[in-house]
């Protein structure tokens, strides 16, 4: 099957300033994928240029097998697209705002069966202004389903919102994708991405420093998995003796890196039969979060070498 | 264009306008205040015609006026009372040429007056006034008897000059009666012009032209919509004042299908300016001040409060660059004069406008960015 997004040597620049500097993707149909960044990065950029309502200054383009610059008009009737802090008419309910754009694409979606989908029915006739921001950007995401789009792209769609109200978006989002609809979603809440997304790719200073799966650029760029005991010096150094292991101990911590799945359980048979005292265990794992904050931090000390996206 | 998509569009315009108290208020409530208000300040001043149109025959041999008959007007005019203009129709034109642009006063001079006057025989000059507008026929009556006695015992107090006074029928207007046209004038320049600039610029920074872009409505049907929404509202504010002039001053205007042209063409003009105005704007508050300036002069100087005819003769030639003025000329022609010719002159002047600034705000306003 065709690619949804099919991205190469994307560039945008305004004057010199290359705020998308030579990026390339590929998004296959039915699947979630996430594109992450800090502020001004060229997140939102590279996703208007894909919504069409950018020009690129270089680079190939397809989403749908369609020019997005070019065909745009074609191309929104096929895509859903829910802004960064939707805005509507403030004196419009959500309700009739389907009614409007339903009228506009030509559909004949039921605008009731539409707000329960994103579970906003008891606010079907309430006026935007009078809305929270969970239920506007509900209705943004509402109105991005009026033309059944096969493609939905959400702009940072849970930012500045109450941990109930994300939870909701989520689960619109894993309808979406269950729909059989591709997902293009932006966010810079990683955990976000590492809970929704197949693939994802993290720009920083208009270039991708990593793309794959969630738990491949963990495995690629993380630190390793550990294991932390409350124990003393002598402990680490018996561990480091009988195992070999690279133990060390920090206020009463001992900290030990696992390599492999087996190794938890070595560790606590040689901690047990070392006699010393030792209370509670944890294990502990890199986050897409303390990967990307690597990669980013990394690359602003100029350390990390820019790499190409898959 | 497709009707569906300007039938929703025009849907939630309508919408957004009957839930905004402002905006009903300014568009039910304030053409009543505004008729009410200038319908006091002006029901002491009545007539308004005080300039005298004058017919002066009396050429020099070698062309160019003679002495004592522009001395004789240079005098009218200096009692303040009376205004002198000087048209040339030909004496015999000048009863038809007043009633059909609803003067009341006009005055001949004939041929061989200054001669007359020098060799001490008797001239007659003809004046016409209407008895219904007594203010004006009493005040240049006057006028020129004073006049008149003065220039005769400048010569002994020989009775030289005299003067014959005929009645003209033209229609008599009062200050109500062009306020109706003004004022209505007044509320298809403003109410279009001061929203649409605000919506250009605040559509654009709030992203909602940016989420329509999105949809297939294109940004003629945008456009087209508001301006069959203005239309709408400007019949509305226009039945009220026409009703309101007649109710509270009884007013007398001319209800003929000739005046729905204009109320069609110009809200279309004014909101494709207001369009266009607003999308050349980088920011909402230099969209404000564009829309300003080019609004307030036409506020006063187009005929809304103030007749052009009554200002000065720059100010005159300066509202007829003004959009407004042909508009509200055009209501004139068809509510008072019933003049079809000028009309429809003004109509074509206002339809070319609004083609012209329609095409050029839809192409200039971007729904996205390059």
């Amino acid at each position: 099957m065709p690619a949804a997004i099919e991205v190469d040597g994307l560039v945008k620049r305004y004057g010199t300033l290359a705020a998308v500097d030579g990026i390339g993707f590929s998004v296959p149909p039915g699947t979630v994928f996430s594109f992450l960044g800090p502020n001004g990065a060229g997140k939102t950029t590279t996703t208007e240029i894909l919504e069409g309502l950018r020009r690129r200054t270089e680079g190939q383009v397809t989403v749908l097998g369609l020019d997005p610059w070019a065909d745009g008009t074609e191309l929104h009737r096929r895509i859903g697209v829910i802004p960064q802090d939707f805005r509507f008419f403030e004196k419009i309910t959500p309700k009739e705002a389907i009614v409007y754009y339903r009228a506009l694409f030509g559909t004949n979606v039921d605008p009731n069966a539409l707000l329960e989908q994103v579970e906003l029915s008891d606010k079907a006739n309430a006026r935007y202004d009078t809305l929270s921001g969970g239920q506007k950007q509900k209705f943004g995401l509402a109105l991005a389903l009026t033309n059944d789009p096969e493609i939905c792209f959400l702009d940072e769609p849970t930012t500045g919102l109450d941990p109930t109200a994300r939870r909701a978006i989520w689960a619109v989002i894993r309808n979406l994708k269950r729909e059989g609809r591709t997902v293009f979603l932006t966010t810079h809440y990683l955990e976000e991405a590492e809970m929704l997304a197949d693939q994802v790719a993290i720009i920083h200073h208009g270039k991708i420093i990593a793309a794959g799966g969630p738990a491949d650029i963990i495995r690629a760029h993380g630190k390793p998995a550990r294991m932390t005991v409350e124990g003393s010096p002598a402990l680490a150094a018996y561990l480091r003796m009988n195992l070999g292991a690279s133990a060390v101990e920090e206020e009463g911590k001992v900290s030990v890196t696992l390599n492999d799945k087996g190794d938890a359980l070595k560790i606590l048979t040689a901690i047990e039969a070392s006699g010393l005292p030792w209370t509670s265990f944890t294990t502990t794992h890199d986050t897409l979060e303390d990967v990307f904050v690597r990669l980013v931090g990394q690359m602003d000390e100029g350390a990390l070498k820019t790499e190409g996206a898959p | 264009m497709r009707m569906r998509n300007i039938a929703a569009d025009f849907r939630i315009v309508a919408r957004t306008y009957f839930r905004n108290p402002v905006a009903l208020f300014f568009s039910l409530i304030f053409p009543i205040i505004l008729i009410s208000l200038f319908g006091l300040i002006f029901s002491g001043a009545g007539n308004v015609s005080t300039t005298l149109i004058v017919v002066n025959d009396d050429h020099n041999p070698g062309g160019g006026f003679t002495p004592v008959s522009v001395a004789f007007l240079q005098a009218l005019n200096n009692t303040t009372v009376v205004k002198v203009q000087v048209v040339s129709v030909g004496a015999q034109n000048l009863s038809t040429y007043l009633g059909q642009n609803a003067l009341s006063t006009g005055l001949v001079i004939p041929a061989g007056f200054q001669n007359d006057y020098l060799n001490h025989t008797p001239v007659n000059l003809t004046v016409y006034t209407n008895p219904e507008a007594a203010a004006s026929s009493g005040a240049v009556l006057g006028a020129l008897r004073g006049v008149v006695d003065g220039f005769n015992c400048g010569r002994s107090c020989v009775q030289t000059i005299g003067y014959t006074n005929h009645n003209v029928g033209s229609a008599v207007f009062t200050t109500i009666d062009y306020l109706i046209p003004g004022l209505i004038g007044f509320a298809i320049l403003t109410s279009p012009m001061f929203s649409m600039v605000d919506i250009a610029s605040s559509y654009r920074k709030d992203g909602i032209f940016r989420e329509l872009s999105l949809t297939p409505l294109t940004r003629a049907e945008w456009l087209t919509s508001r301006v069959l929404w203005y239309v709408a509202l400007t019949f509305v504010t226009a039945g009220i004042m026409i009703g309101a002039g007649i109710v509270l001053f009884g007013a007398h205007v001319l209800l003929t299908a000739g005046l729905i042209p204009f109320l069609v063409v110009g809200p279309f003009f004014f909101v494709s300016l207001g369009m266009l105005a607003g999308s050349v704007a980088k920011t909402p508050e230099s969209a404000a001040l564009i829309g300003n300036i080019i609004t307030f002069p036409m506020m006063f100087l187009s005929g809304t409060f103030f007749q052009v005819s009554s200002m000065p003769p720059g100010l005159q030639a300066f509202a007829r660059i003004l959009p407004l003025y042909y508009v509200i000329d055009g209501m004139n022609q068809v509510m008072l004069f019933s003049n079809t010719s000028r009309a429809l002159t003004d109509l074509l002047i206002v339809l070319i406008g609004s083609i012209v600034v329609f095409l050029l705000a839809i192409r200039l306003f971007k729904w996205r960015d390059e």
